[in-house]
């Protein structure tokens, strides 16, 4: 995995809440065997009319935030499937970061196996955030974002912290442990089902 | 110290604790399907990994299967790319895999229990957010990421942040258990609590509402648990629990002495904290309707469409996406459910189509025909259900009424086969979503319970199933 540094850009200000990832990848576009290529199909459904032809008054389809690596938006943001092709999809479209009052347990934690930070704050600072139409600068090294007014911090686990600077690969950690796992296993009496 | 019972299933699975930080847990069981595991093995090859315990896994097919004439080829060059890989990766990493033509084939969390997989005090996942399902046993059941099946492949283990056990307690004994069944009871506490009331927690189910539901109705419960944003639910097993298990394929055969442990062992001790708790009283509880595009956008029969206004009590996000969800439903505020019209039925999913849920749905059904406008299908959980449904005539009293009656799958629950709504029409569903586009780009979900389903079928628009003759 790539490790994460700073990010800055404007934002893409996303002002809806409960955003399920059936919207985020459309359920016609979870047949590829591959990881890679799903920016294409972000918010497909709401992106494209019927007739496969852009939406103009979607946000994403604004050119002001072709460039723009922060996304920002409501609470309970990617709920629903545990489709972790609506971080494929993001991230391939070119954010790193996202910004919400609160998200779902899935998504949260598919984020930071593909190096995507996934940033919660109050929600009244989300709110000032996606209003500021200036570039902020977000630094995971030091928790803070910074913006034209302001410099706000955010909190992150110390463990996830070094997974995405590092761009650690979460199994090789895992396979320190591995005596440990057989440990478990000699005292646990699951029975197999083969 | 007391603990809860989650809390029992946790601790008796870390294999490493760190302080302040997450904790490496034993996965007892991992059940894979075709959509979520292509990723996962490609990254096994390309890093040269072995699968540590294909013994402890179990795959199946069942998001992209077609649900008519399985002796036909699959035409959909996508679908039948995503079987062949999971064949393939089955047979390459010596995985048990149930394929589309096995009898055992089913919805991934219909087989588990069927097949005695699911055993009480395990730890169960499945990259599918409904494995929550599973903790109707009294197991940790819950849905991973793409990475995760990958990492639990690899290390049979899982690296995860505690779950906040949160207690939702059920009482009173309902009146009318034939019309109000476990999908209304879980649909009125997704109403109460939010979609993200549970987010960050694992929940426990108490109270006599519960322990007098059947094993198929507590699925039901448990399914539509991460509806409510948490990442599990449970129910502290029983004798249901263990009579539901006894002599099933896989039950292990020393099951009579797990049992005695699992009595002493597996549940929540008189003492133990909740972090939060929720009362739901079960007398109140009528047949819901779902009006919105989530789970919780959820009325009774004997409502009307409420005004978003009403709805969002002051909170302004959630009023715009009332407003933006009647619009995409193409509803009215103030209209009665019982006059919206319906094109299609779908009794399916991992929610509801288990055999008491098609036993209840024929007793609405039985001589009767579907409405002339309506189109109906019955897709059973897995090859098993639909087996002993056939076994009990349930296949002739539904094609008898005009009811299509398929191979099983997840079919219309989320429209990745052939059988999707098309755009605009609008139906009456068994299943667990009612998001935009989920049935078919433009379709429009009502969340139901089987026996709302038939009731809405025979009718042509939604009634109240209390007011139906019965056979
Ligand atoms: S039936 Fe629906 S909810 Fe259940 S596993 Fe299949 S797609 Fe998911």
């Amino acid at each position: 995995m790539k490790s994460f540094t700073k990010v800055k850009s404007i934002v893409t200000p996303f002002d809806q809440v409960n955003v399920d990832t059936d919207q985020i990848v459309p359920k016609q576009f979870l047949k590829l065997i591959q990881k890679s290529g799903f920016g294409k199909y972000l918010f497909y459904n709401w992106r494209y009319d019927s007739n496969e032809q852009p939406i103009s008054d979607f946000v994403l389809n604004d050119s002001k935030y072709q460039n723009s690596k922060i996304f920002v938006t409501r609470d309970n943001f990617g709920c629903g499937s545990s489709r972790e092709h609506a971080v494929w999809a993001l991230q391939d479209f070119g954010f790193s970061v996202i910004i919400a009052p609160s998200f779902s347990d899935i998504f949260y934690s598919n984020c930071f196996k593909n190096g995507l930070l996934p940033i919660q704050l109050d929600s009244k600072i989300v709110d000032s955030i996606m209003n500021s139409s200036s570039e902020i600068e977000v630094d995971l090294e030091s928790q803070t974002i910074t913006t034209e007014f302001q410099t706000i911090s955010f909190e992150i686990d110390p463990h996830k912290k070094k997974v995405l600077l590092e761009g650690l690969d979460d199994i090789s950690l895992t396979l320190e442990y591995e005596n440990k796992i057989t440990d478990f296993e000699k005292k646990s009496n699951v029975p197999s089902v083969l | 110290m007391s603990k809860t019972l989650s809390e029992k299933i946790w601790d008796s699975h870390i294999v490493v604790e760190k302080e302040n930080g997450p904790s490496l847990l034993y996965i007892d069981r991992h059940l894979i399907h075709e959509v979520t595991s292509p990723q996962a093995f490609e990254g096994i090859r390309m890093n040269k990994r072995k699968v540590r315990r294909p013994d402890l896994t179990i795959a199946t097919m069942d998001h992209n299967v077609p649900t008519n004439d399985r002796s036909l080829p699959i035409i959909d060059q996508a679908s039948s790319i995503q079987i062949k890989t999971l064949e393939k990766n089955c047979q390459d990493f010596g995985i048990n895999l149930f394929d589309i033509n096995s009898p055992y084939q089913g919805i991934v969390h219909v087989i588990g229990p069927q097949l005695g997989i699911t055993l009480p005090g395990t730890t169960i996942v499945c990259g599918d957010s409904h494995t929550s399902t599973q903790g109707a046993f009294g197991a940790l059941a819950f849905g991973i990421g793409t990475s995760e099946v990958e990492h639990v492949l690899v290390t049979q283990a899982l690296w995860l942040e505690k779950l906040k056990p949160f207690e939702i307690r059920v009482e009173g004994k309902r009146k009318n258990p034939f019309a109000v069944t476990a999908k209304d009871i879980i649909l009125s506490i997704i109403k109460k609590i939010g979609t993200a009331g549970g987010t960050g927690t694992v929940i426990e189910y108490t109270g006599e509402g519960i322990t007098d539901l059947s094993m198929e109705q507590r699925m039901t419960i448990c399914n539509m648990t991460i509806e409510a944003g948490a990442r599990a639910g449970l129910i502290a097993p029983d004798e249901k629990t263990f009579d539901y298990l006894r002599g099933r394929k896989y039950t292990p055969e020393n099951f009579e002495e797990l049992v005695s442990v699992w009595k002493k062992d597996l549940h929540t001790d008189p003492n133990a904290k909740f972090e939060k708790s929720f009362t739901l009283k079960i007398d109140d509880i009528v047949p819901q309707v779902s009006w919105g595009t989530n789970p919780g956008m959820t009325c009774d029969v004997t409502d009307t469409v409420p005004d978003p206004k009403e709805f969002a009590k002051g909170d302004l996000a959630q009023q715009k996406s009332a407003e933006k969800a009647l619009q995409y439903m193409d509803l009215k505020a103030g209209i009665p459910i019982t006059e919206i019209q319906i094109d299609r039925v779908f009794i399916g999913s991992c929610t509801n189509a288990r055999l008491e849920d098609l036993i209840a749905a024929s007793r609405v059904v039985k001589g009767k025909k579907v409405s002339e406008k309506v189109s109906a299908m019955v897709v059973p959980g897995s090859q098993m259900v639909k087996e002993q449904a056939e076994k009990i005539g349930l296949d002739k009293i539904f094609k008898d009424a005009n009811f299509e009656w398929r191979e099983s799958g997840c079919s219309m629950c989320l429209g990745m086969n052939p059988d999707i709504l098309s755009p605009g029409e609008r139906c009456a569903s068994t299943s667990n979503r009612n998001f935009e586009g989920r049935q078919g780009v433009g379709g429009r979900t009502h969340l139901v319970s089987p026996v709302m389903a038939a009731a809405a079928a025979i009718a042509g628009r939604f009634v109240d199933v209390r007011e139906m003759d019965l056979n």
